[in-house]
């Protein structure tokens, strides 16, 4: 099968992250349209490997998944934290950083 | 040339007194005058030992010099700062150490009632040095750190009482003239250096035979500026006037015998430069022949003693300066007249003094009158000194003035009898006002305030004026005898042999004193007649106000100079406002302009910063795609 399918469907997971990331207020699921959009961007980097025929790509997938990892331990503490000090998850009541 | 290792003392002595009563401070009040005093005569004592040291040696082995230490080094531009002491320099330093000594003993009963009287003797030692270093640099560039030092001495002394604005004003009038000619004196070392490559006196000296007349008289020139700025020279002659209103002992010892006869030397000293560029010392003439008579006239119409001897001074100078622009006959006699002119005008101006402090400090003379019974002693030293500067044989004036007017009786061609006519003129003019002088202030009724009661000056004040008195007798006849000066300096000049005679000597001397007789008789017969009113007549001629208001050199000075120059100042102020501040803060509104409009981007919202960044990136992606596509 032609490899450059699944660049597509990667470009396709990307830009539904990206958009979901803009259009939505819930934390939670903003977050995990982050997810989206990293893991979008590590099946580019298998799909590169493959074309390539080197492991490089592979090796930077793994690399990807450690900070992805790591984020969400972080990303989820703000989140629960933001959420027992305001009851809310939305991102768009956390906004005291303005002019 | 011989190797001297003591020049140098006779700068550090009176400089070590300038320093030790300056930072010393009000610790030294009690004996500081009387160690000003002392150093600076000892300077003369050694002055004098080098004299006796160069007398007792053959002609070509009299000058001695001293390497102080490596000034300047730079690439291949060289200057030691070294010292020279030669035939002419020595006449110098005798001249300023031995006034100087003389002022200085004056000026400790002079200025005993005065508070700051050991600020004063500082100021004095401080001169001293400085004019001696500007004697004995043996470059341009050491003569012009002495020629900064006597302008900053004589600042600093004219405004001496500057608690009176007017002083102040005077002091500062003096300096800033005084940059005008020193300017001239750095353009003229930098054109030495462009041309020459050299600034020191023997090497100019050298090399002005293979340089260009071109470049010669534009040094010539800007030489002539700098003599003209500290000599008083037209036309930068505007600021001796004023500088009368320092201390009487200041203007007998700057502003009569020594700095203000630093232009003379300066041309003197550069006849290398002069003698090879015949325009140059054609203006030089000019320059003289003007001030002579232009010091003569205004010396005509002061009321004020000081002020009138301050034009008269003017006026001499102008005599020495027309004398150094004619070339090898003139340089010695520009010298032996300053000499004598150091004599007599000191000794008249602290004549001067001893007047104004017998009659509680009033300088204007129609206050003055039938003083000669009060107060002898100045009557008769300050009359030997009128009698020197008119020219009466046997007086110092009679040799050095007759000679100088004879040089330019013989200095050829129509020249010559314009110029003769000229210093006869002046010599008539001169007789006129130093007469007026002595009769308004010796002669006559008694025209004085109430409370004002004259009395004979303390001997430490008559002392060095009855000095002063001796060597305006007997100076001219000791210099001029047996050409002793002339035979003096010739080694440093180069002679272009005999000159033809357009008038006998003794037609010279019959001449000048039928004109200084005719002076005198004016004199005598304008103002001995009747009484002399004590405040100046206001119903004069057109001519008498032009010359009371000193021929309109001041008015001229500020239509022409301060006020295009202030004008200058404003547009360059303008222009600085608005091109370089201007572009500055347009600069400084652009950033505060475009960060306050990028601010509204700053909204908080997590979304819309995710937005941007997506924008952004989309945006980067597009251009990277534009550029490789």
């Amino acid at each position: 099968m032609d490899a450059s399918n699944y660049l597509y469907i990667s470009a396709l997971l990307f830009t539904i992250g990206a958009v979901g990331v803009v259009v939505r207020r819930n934390a939670i699921v903003v977050f995990m349209c982050i997810e989206l959009m990293l893991n979008a961007a590590n099946l580019s980097f298998v799909t590169f490997s493959r074309i390539n025929g080197n492991l490089d790509g592979q090796v930077m997938a793994f690399f990807t998944m450690v900070v992805a990892a790591c984020e969400v331990v972080v990303g989820l503490a703000i989140i629960v934290a933001i959420y027992r000090s305001r009851r809310s998850a939305s991102v768009d009541d956390a906004s005291l950083l303005k002019r | 040339m011989g190797i001297s290792t003591s020049l140098v003392y006779l700068i550090v002595l009176p400089f070590a007194g300038a320093a030790i009563l300056l930072l010393g401070g009000r610790r030294t009040d009690k004996w500081g005058h009387l160690l000003a005093t002392a150093l600076s005569g000892s300077s003369f004592a050694l002055g004098a030992y080098h004299l006796i040291q160069m007398v007792n040696r053959p002609a070509e082995m009299r000058p001695t010099s001293q390497k102080l230490f490596e000034w300047i080094s730079v690439g291949s531009f060289n200057v030691d700062a070294g010292l020279l002491l030669d035939q002419l320099s020595i006449c110098f330093v005798l001249l300023i150490t031995g006034v100087g000594t003389l002022i200085h003993i004056y000026s400790i009963a002079y200025m005993a009632e005065d508070r700051d009287r050991r600020r004063f003797f500082a100021y004095l030692n401080l001169f001293i040095a400085a004019m001696l270093l500007l004697v004995l640099g043996d470059s341009y560039l050491s003569l012009y750190v002495g020629w900064e030092g006597v302008g900053l001495a004589s600042y600093l002394l004219i405004g001496f009482w500057n608690q009176k604005p007017a002083y102040a004003t005077a002091s500062k009038k003096a300096f800033v003239m005084n940059r005008v000619g020193d300017m001239g004196l750095s353009l003229a070392i930098m054109i030495a250096f462009a041309t020459m490559g050299t600034v020191s006196f023997s090497g100019v000296a050298e090399q002005a035979h293979h340089t260009s007349e071109a470049a010669l008289t534009a040094m010539g020139v800007m030489l002539l500026v700098a003599a003209a700025g500290k000599s008083a020279q037209f036309p930068l002659q505007a600021w001796l006037g004023d500088a009368m209103a320092g201390p009487t002992p200041v203007s007998a010892l700057i502003h009569a015998a020594t700095m203000v006869t630093a232009g003379v030397y300066l041309i003197t000293r550069s006849n290398f430069v002069f003698d090879a560029a015949p325009i140059a010392q054609l203006l030089v003439v000019i320059v003289g022949a003007i001030t002579l008579i232009f010091g003569a006239l205004i010396g005509t119409a002061k009321d004020d003693i000081k002020k009138a001897l301050a034009a008269s001074t003017m006026s001499q100078i102008g005599y020495m300066i027309l004398a150094t622009g004619l070339g090898p006959i003139g340089y010695a006699f520009a010298i032996m007249h300053l000499i004598t002119h150091g004599f007599f005008k000191a000794g008249m101006f602290l004549g001067a003094g001893s007047v104004m402090h017998g009659m509680n400090d009033e300088v204007n003379m129609r206050k003055y009158g039938a003083l000669r019974h009060f107060m002898p002693i100045t009557f008769i030293t300050f009359g030997i000194g009128y009698l020197a500067i008119l020219g009466v044989p046997p007086f110092a004036g009679f040799y050095s003035k007759d000679m100088i007017i004879e040089s330019a009786f013989n200095s050829g061609g129509v020249q010559a009898i314009i110029l003769g006519s000229l210093t006869l003129i002046g010599a008539a003019i001169t007789a006129f006002y130093m007469t007026r002088v002595m009769i308004l202030t010796f002669a006559g009724t008694k025209r004085w305030d109430e409370g004002v009661e004259p009395h004979e000056s303390p001997w430490l004040m008559w002392l060095p004026m009855a000095v002063l008195a001796v060597g305006s007798v007997t100076s001219g006849y000791l210099l001029y005898h047996d050409k002793a000066l002339y035979k003096w300096l010739s080694p440093l000049f180069e002679d272009h042999g005999e000159h033809e005679e357009l008038l006998k000597p003794i037609v010279v001397s019959a001449l000048a004193l039928t004109m200084v007789a005719i002076g005198v008789s004016i004199a005598i017969y304008k103002y001995m007649r009747e009484n002399v009113d004590s405040i100046a007549p206001v119903d004069v001629s057109f001519i008498t106000k032009f010359v009371r208001k000193d021929l309109m050199q001041d008015q001229f000075n500020e239509k022409f100079f301060m006020r295009p120059g202030q004008l200058l100042t404003k547009g360059l102020v303008k222009t600085e406002d608005v091109v370089v501040d201007g572009s500055v803060r347009a600069v400084a509104r652009m950033a505060i302009g475009s960060g306050s409009g990028l601010r509204g981007l700053q909204n908080g919202f997590v979304r819309s910063y995710a937005a941007l960044i997506l924008i952004g990136a989309l945006a980067l992606i597009a251009a990277i795609w534009v550029v490789v596509s």
